[in-house]
């Protein structure tokens, strides 16, 4: 059995478009993913790259059963992640680019109450708490502090540290060092890699960093407008496009470089 | 963070059930907690709003009205305190996602296994402790300040009033809370055209059968109605538990069918907002 199945996964939008047809603003579809399958073994950590736009985003929402599919199917551990929503979200956690907390609330409080969600009680967590704080290398003499006293290199470690205190299966990473300074995204990717060497856990990251994905992840996957158009080793996929960076492999797949931002960020998929 | 359960492992767990409302009202309560001074401005806010309308009994009277002013001033006090008290909870159960949604957290709450029922009612139930509690505060406040006199009141009685009529509030309230979910720029401020639209409908400073008989129809599907006049029957007339049991059981229907009702009509606004893509932080 998968760790994650993903089967002709199809997702569009409507956007709302400057011209009228009468009193009505025309609506436009936007295909967000278009047929998207591949596959993740237990244990293994996947990397998709993409731009800003390219569906990224929206592939890790329907993981997250935060978005219905159009089409197509998903499942975690052979649960459909669209009909057995409440099993996936037990065997499913997220980092995301923005930390997200209650700002004022402490990091413990938001820890707290988010082990709650899953079932924790309150002396199943009390040690958890400090013991995975401390593991993420957040100083637990500041867990009283509320978030918004917090750098966001150090909300960042905290959300980590969410994701885990839940004991996920699968681990989603939205970009998770977007925006870190370069010590705090080391201290992030070290903390993926312990995670992959110490525990049982499937990694699922999506990111547009580059060296990001060819250290983390044992396969890259290459989305480009809603469609993957590749998915191996990174060496394979440099091998396939004949190509000596994992940047030239990118450019060779899609045929844009990676920095180049063109209409895909604006077209109305998440980012 | 190895162990995969099977979906039969959560199913029926009475146990993870009671954590995650315990969640959900720990939760509610270290905002309440961290926004304390916030909290005290709006308790002064509701003072002064309540005071505002209570001195109109005096101000009849001043103005050559005949009226019992002790008794006007009751009337006019319970009808500002469950103006107050729908006020927050109709404020907590909307911000279950207008608030979540600002600050970020509503993707990562929302991707919980946490049944909504639970999700909701526990809410709800802070929203109703909380609400009491403040609007208990808030009515013993202006009492003192007008130095008002209710001998015969039930408070007992007008407790159980509010009690039962805060499950239809906690329905209608789950009703509103939806609205962020559709519309994530206006919909916190329609969970307010509820509430007064609910509370002009009540009586909430008149008797029902001044407003004209198509609202008066529509007041008798209002759970206000029968709460305000039960509390003022309790508190006023001395009404006993036997005595206010006429507004108690239409309470009793109209919860039953609004707390189901709410969280089917959520229900509908969750898919609608996971097929549009709505389930999102703002900005």
């Amino acid at each position: 059995m998968y760790a994650v199945e993903v089967n002709n996964l199809r997702k569009e939008f409507f956007r709302r478009d400057a011209t009228r047809s009468g009193l009505r603003r025309k609506r436009r579809r936007v295909p967000a993913l278009e047929g998207v399958s591949f596959t993740i073994e237990r244990g293994e950590c996947v990397a998709i790259l993409g731009q800003n736009g390219s569906g990224k985003s929206t592939l890790v929402r329907l993981l997250s059963t935060l978005l219905l599919n159009d089409g197509g199917s998903a499942a975690i551990f052979g649960h459909d992640v669209f009909k057995e929503q409440r099993v996936v979200q037990r065997l499913v956690n997220r980092v995301s680019v923005e930390a997200s907390f209650f700002k004022k609330m402490s990091s413990e409080e938001n820890l707290a109450y988010a082990a709650r969600f899953y079932g924790m009680a309150p002396r199943e967590t009390r040690e958890e708490i400090v013991r995975i704080l401390a593991r993420v290398g957040f100083p637990t003499d500041r867990k009283h502090e509320g978030m918004e006293h917090l750098s966001r290199g150090m909300q960042q470690k905290v959300a980590l540290a969410r994701a885990l205190l839940t004991s996920p299966v699968v681990l989603l990473l939205d970009e998770p060092t977007t925006g870190l300074d370069p010590r705090s995204k080391l201290e992030v990717q070290d903390f993926v890699r312990e995670i992959r060497s110490t525990h049982d856990a499937t990694i699922l990251l999506c990111t547009h960093d580059l060296n990001e994905a060819e250290i983390l992840a044992d396969r890259v996957g290459i989305l480009d407008r809603g469609r993957l158009v590749a998915l191996a080793p990174v060496a394979e996929l440099k091998e396939k496009y004949d190509a000596e960076t994992l940047e030239e492999a990118f450019f060779a797949a899609t045929g844009r470089a990676f920095e180049e931002e063109d209409e895909d960020a604006e077209r109305g998929v998440f980012a | 963070m190895s162990t995969i359960p099977g979906p039969t492992a959560f199913r029926g767990s009475l146990r993870h059930e009671a954590i995650t409302f315990a969640g959900v009202v720990e939760r509610n309560w270290y905002l309440i907690k961290r926004y304390f001074w916030w909290e005290l401005a709006f308790f002064v806010w509701s003072l002064a709003n309540t005071l505002t309308i209570v001195f109109i009994a005096k101000g009849i009277k001043a103005a050559g009205g005949q009226i019992d002013v002790n008794r006007a001033t009751t009337t006019l006090l319970i009808g500002a305190v469950i103006w107050s008290y729908l006020g927050i909870v109709f404020e907590f159960m909307t911000e279950t996602v207008a608030w979540e949604r600002w600050e970020g957290t509503i993707e990562y709450t929302f991707m919980a296994p946490l049944r909504r029922s639970v999700h909701l009612f526990g809410v709800g139930v802070f929203a109703v402790v909380y609400g009491v509690f403040r609007s208990a505060v808030l009515f013993t406040v202006v009492a003192f300040f007008f130095g008002l006199h209710m001998p015969d009141a039930n408070f007992i009685a007008a407790i159980a009033v509010l009690t039962v009529a805060s499950a239809s509030f906690i329905g209608v309230g789950t009703m509103t809370s939806v609205l962020p979910l559709i519309s994530p720029e206006k919909g916190a401020q329609l969970g307010f055209v509820a509430q007064g639209t609910l509370l002009v409908i009540s009586g909430v400073y008149y008797p029902v059968s001044v407003l004209p008989q198509w609202m008066q129809w529509l007041s008798t599907i209002s759970p206000a109605t029968y709460a305000l006049r039960g509390i003022r029957r309790a508190l006023l007339g001395g009404a006993s538990l036997a005595g206010v049991w006429q507004d108690i059981w239409p309470l009793l229907i109209i919860g039953t069918v609004a707390m189901p009702l709410g969280l089917w009509v959520f229900g509908r606004g969750e898919v609608y907002a996971k097929k549009h893509g709505k389930l999102k932080r703002s900005g």
